[in-house]
């Protein structure tokens, strides 16, 4: 036994580093160990130090991202193309990277005033986010898996935070037990497919489709219990069960984090595996997307309508939101189109993620005024806080899609690859997305009914404290959704479709 | 076609200096009322200043032409571009908007509605106003979708915060009908994107390729834009929407919709759904037609079912686009003209109607046709503006309604070739019919409400109100007002100057129907 170990020890050659590749996940890990050590030796007045340590060392790991990004060299593969560093890698580092410099913004007040120990909380954050900027990379089952667990293990903690309140503790139940059920699914069609291809690298799965000339029984289990497990992870109906009970339960900046940056990891998965792996296997995954776009989208919004708590009406949006994403991916396996699809879920997470971060950065500053989670609280929010209630109204027009606001582009996109496609099924996808846009309007509206329109309840007129840190999130969030939805371009330049898919095909 | 690329500059400053105003705006103190309200002022007379320039500067010997035609990159990676225009179309209702803009400012200066805040209310007037002035001018469908959208936010907020008892059902029912319009439109619009070649969103391309297009593939396409169009517009049966946001709406946004918003729709028509799609059209024209002929004598009937008087001249407003519709339905260049000239003489007329409305509520605290009477007693000048109104909103020859309804009746007479020709005269003796009906409900109005004794309720001189319950017009209404007025009675009497600008612009809109 050892000496067979010692034998394969001696063949072992030490892989190729491109250290500068992997730059931004080496500052994330040692900023995380820091984190932690710092936590030790600060007594507990000091404590605020770790938020922003925690922000410090995301904005260190950006500036990788941002070198990386101005190098126009090519593409950078490791471990044998396990481990890519392109242009689609690089934007969705820098989107998970920003959006959780956000959640550290919204969470800093929020976890001081908490009772709850400090210094875990911003390692869990950090481990999550480093989790997802593996993911963007990950080019092999075992990678995606291990980063699916290195970003999903803290949040399930994350979730659970308040360990006093029953309902945290529901969230954290629900959301640990259904992701690990999701998890088992997927290994088990990873194990699949490793037996249909020999292989676990993504290039060698899709290979071994057109090898065997066609596919077999075994592969199409296989993909379809993978996409099973990614529906979990972006909440799809009918996975989606445990996306409003822990989103409800949940921090708020946690909720804030699992809606967007959790969530686009699981896209970022999915698209990959997709257009990596399976291109071949379009027959057996586009009607499978355009199912669960359909449902997502439809489900999503209808349920949200009879919400009356805003954090669940939140998470229902999101849940349909997630629908729109998928729209694309129900064309994506044609080869004209799979460009455009690609560009239209990168865009739409870019517009989704500011957009939705914004809007829960308003839900914190309102909530710490309102100590409720009720659509009826911010009732008047308008007369006594009109910033906010202006904010709150680009954000959710922004989310309804109403030009000329951020969201409008990402639907844009969707609904242009589908119509691109020329087929029926497109068509219906699109015009059912045309009704669902619609339709989300009615609940989106009811926030806004609320601000604008309704009483003060209990006529109380004072004032919304708003700490400097959610301040600057909301600046920032703002900004995003006006300009990518005046300017259009600054997004779909990064979406750009010919420095995407250069390295995807490989 | 020759651009002329003169002061291209012009079109935009026009439309974008409203916003620069809402920035002023924002950084005024909310409780400094007299400088908020200097503000949109001054914007607002700047923006129209603009718009004469424009006008000066308008070749009126070249109207068929794209004028001032700018094209910038905007959105490269879906081939749209920020690409705009004014020709002899676009002009009338371009212009509109910005008066129309600063009559309602100047209006408001003396009458905020209730709960208030002038800060948000013109901030939200001007936000309105750049986009009804973009989309008329507009020459690609992407800019042209966006500018469309912008008006449905600050309109729902207009209608929900500053209406009547029941704004929240009826600025919702305003928001979802017209959006459910613009997601098929949008739609339609990128299928048509696509159809085309996936070349450019501009209008004049697609305007060049559309007519290529299988016909059922046009037939399709015209069926989203239809909804998206016939919503605004509003056509029966997609009308419902309107009185109920017209009866809540603040005076100020009555006005603005009816003078200008529910022109978006019929302008959608004219310069992209029947030039680019003209089989389409031809095929969809008899529909149309019987449309608007239903929506002439239905909403005739509503105004003479009606108790409300701004809910009647909601009503009166289906009539009146139905009429607008009809001479668009045509397809015949004298049709379309006169539908154009019917376009700008509703958005006069309607929007001085909805103005005296507004005043007659401010100062009788009701529009119950039943409780006023002997308006002309109380209020001469009122009195004898509401009748001059109802006179140009019946049809009035001399005045700016007559040469938008009688045309259009007359047009259909001879529809364009191709189209069912016993079926268009079929609709012009209804639509001659719902003239008849349209003198009825308006005299019937007036005479309820202008003639005989004030009810005794309100038969004090109104010192048992409030102290200014029953002052005559006032100095702020004679401004917004007077400009109005005058424009009926010019249009009325020298209709040529419109005709002039619109008829070649119609001509080039139709140049596909004659080869």
């Amino acid at each position: 036994m050892i000496h067979s170990v010692f034998a394969a020890a001696t063949e072992w050659v030490s892989p190729q580093i491109d250290y500068h590749a992997l730059a931004p996940e080496i500052i994330l890990a040692a900023g995380l160990c820091i984190v932690l050590l710092a936590d030790l030796f600060l007594d507990e007045s000091r404590k605020w130090i770790l938020s922003s340590l925690a922000g410090f060392t995301l904005l260190g790991a950006m500036l990788p991202v941002l070198t990386l990004g101005l190098d126009e060299s090519s593409v950078r593969s490791m471990f044998d193309g396990r481990y890519v560093i392109d242009e689609f890698s690089i934007v969705m580092k820098a989107m998970f990277l920003i959006a959780g410099y956000v959640v550290v913004l919204l969470s800093t007040k929020h976890v001081e005033e908490d009772e709850y120990w400090q210094g875990e909380y911003w390692f869990l954050l950090l481990s999550s986010i480093l989790g997802m900027v593996m993911m963007t990379s990950s080019r092999d089952l075992i990678s995606i898996f291990v980063a699916l667990e290195f970003l999903s293990i803290p949040a399930y903690m994350l979730a659970a935070w308040r360990k006093r309140d029953i309902k945290s503790n529901e969230a954290g139940m629900k959301y640990f037990l259904l992701g690990v059920f999701a998890s088992a699914v997927m290994l088990y069609g990873m194990s699949l497919l490793f037996g249909a291809a020999n292989s676990t690298l993504l290039v060698d799965l899709g290979k071994s489709i057109t090898a065997t000339g066609g596919l077999s029984a075994l592969h199409a289990l296989g993909i379809v219990l993978v996409i099973v497990g990614f529906a979990f992870k972006v909440s799809a109906v009918p996975f989606h069960s445990w996306a409003p009970d822990t989103y409800e339960g949940a921090p708020s900046p946690i909720t804030a984090f699992l809606s967007v940056a959790s969530k686009a990891a699981g896209f970022v998965a999915l698209l990959t595996l997709l257009l990596v792996a399976f291109p071949q296997a379009s027959g057996v995954w586009q009607p499978f997307m355009w199912v669960l776009s359909a449902l997502t989208m439809t489900v999503g919004n209808v349920i949200a309508l009879r919400q009356t708590n805003i954090v669940r009406m939140m998470a229902y949006s999101s849940i349909s939101q997630g629908g729109f994403v998928l729209m694309p991916l129900a064309v994506a396996g044609m080869t004209e189109v799979s460009a455009s699809a690609l560009r239209s879920v990168v865009v739409y997470m870019l517009v989704y993620a500011a957009t939705n971060l914004g809007m829960f950065a308003v839900i914190i500053a309102v909530s710490r005024k309102t100590r409720s989670g009720e659509i009826s609280s911010w009732g008047g929010l308008f007369s006594y806080a009109p910033g906010l209630a202006v904010l709150a109204t680009i954000f959710l027009a922004s989310l309804a899609g109403i030009p000329p606001l951020g969201g409008w582009i990402g639907k844009f996109t969707a609904f242009q690859s589908l119509l691109s496609s020329g087929t029926g099924w497109g068509y219906a996808l699109a015009l059912i997305g045309a009704v669902n846009s619609v339709i989300a309007f009615g609940y989106y509206g009811t926030i806004m009914r609320e601000m604008w329109m309704k009483p003060v309840p209990d006529g109380d007129n004072t004032r919304v404290g708003i700490p400097g840190s959610l301040s600057l999130a909301l600046a920032m969030t703002v900004v995003a959704t006006l300009v990518l939805g005046v300017l259009p371009g600054v997004a779909t330049h990064f979406g750009d479709i010919a420095r995407i898919t250069g390295a995807f095909g490989g | 076609m020759e651009m002329l690329r003169d002061h291209n500059w012009m079109l935009s400053v026009g439309t974008f200096l409203p916003l620069l105003g809402v920035l002023l705006l924002l950084v005024v103190p909310k409780a400094n009322e007299q400088l908020i309200k200097k503000v949109a002022l001054l914007t607002s007379i700047a923006t129209v200043a603009v718009g004469v320039w424009t006008l000066f500067r308008f070749d009126f010997g070249n109207a068929g032409t794209m004028q001032f035609v700018d094209e910038k990159t905007w959105i490269p990676l879906i081939k749209s571009s920020y690409y705009i225009g004014l020709d002899g179309i676009s002009l009338p209702l371009y212009f509109l908007s910005m008066v129309i803009t600063l009559l309602v400012v100047i209006y408001s200066l003396d009458h905020i509605p209730s709960p208030g805040n002038p800060k948000a209310f013109f901030s939200l007037m001007l936000v309105l106003q750049t986009g009804m002035a973009g989309t008329f001018i507009a020459q690609d469908l992407i800019l042209f979708f966006v500018f469309f959208e912008l008006v449905l936010l600050p309109m729902y907020f207009m209608i929900g915060v500053w209406g009547g008892e029941n704004r929240q059902y009826a600025s919702l029912k305003f928001f979802l009908y017209t959006m459910f319009g613009s997601a098929l439109m949008l739609v339609a619009f990128l299928a048509l994107f696509f159809k085309t070649g996936a070349e450019s969103f501009a209008i004049p391309y697609l305007v060049e390729n559309g007519g290529a297009l299988a016909k059922n593939v046009q037939v399709w396409i015209f069926a989203g834009m239809f909804i998206g169009f016939a919503v605004k517009v509003p056509m029966f049966p997609f009308h419902t929407w309107l009185p109920d946001a017209h009866t809540q709406a603040p005076t100020q946004g009555s006005v603005i919709l009816a003078a200008i918003l529910l022109k978006l729709g019929t302008y959608g028509f004219v310069r992209i759904a029947i030039p680019v799609l003209p089989e389409a059209a031809k095929a969809w024209a008899p529909y149309i037609g019987a449309l608007a002929v239903i929506g002439i004598i239905y909403g005739a009937l509503g105004c003479l079912a009606q108790t409300d008087m701004k809910r009647l001249i909601a009503f009166s407003s289906v009539a009146h686009m139905g009429f607008v519709m009809l001479g668009i339905s045509t397809l015949t260049s004298f049709g379309m003209t006169a539908a154009m000239f019917g376009m700008v003489a509703h958005g006069l007329i309607t929007g001085m109607l909805f103005f005296v409305a507004g005043s007659v509520k401010e100062r009788y605290h009701t529009l119950e046709i039943a409780r006023l009477g002997g308006i002309l007693k109380q209020m001469p000048h009122l009195g004898w503006i509401l009748g001059f109104s109802c006179m140009a909103s019946l049809g009035l020859p001399g005045l700016a309604g007559f040469w938008g309804e009688f045309p259009a009746i007359l047009s259909a007479y001879s529809p364009a070739a191709g189209l069912n020709e016993t079926a268009f005269r079929v609709y012009m003796v209804i639509a001659a019919l719902g003239t008849v009906l349209a003198a009825a409900y308006l005299l019937w109005l007036f005479q309820r409400v202008a003639f005989g004794e004030p009810k005794p309720e309100f038969a004090g001189d109104g010192h048992g109100h409030d102290d200014h319950a029953f002052h005559d017009v006032n100095k702020f209404e004679w401004f917004a007002w007077t400009p109005l007025l005058i424009a009926i009675l010019v249009f009325g009497v020298v209709p040529n100057l419109m005709f002039k600008v619109l008829d070649p612009a119609v001509q080039v809109v139709l140049t596909g129907f004659k080869g």
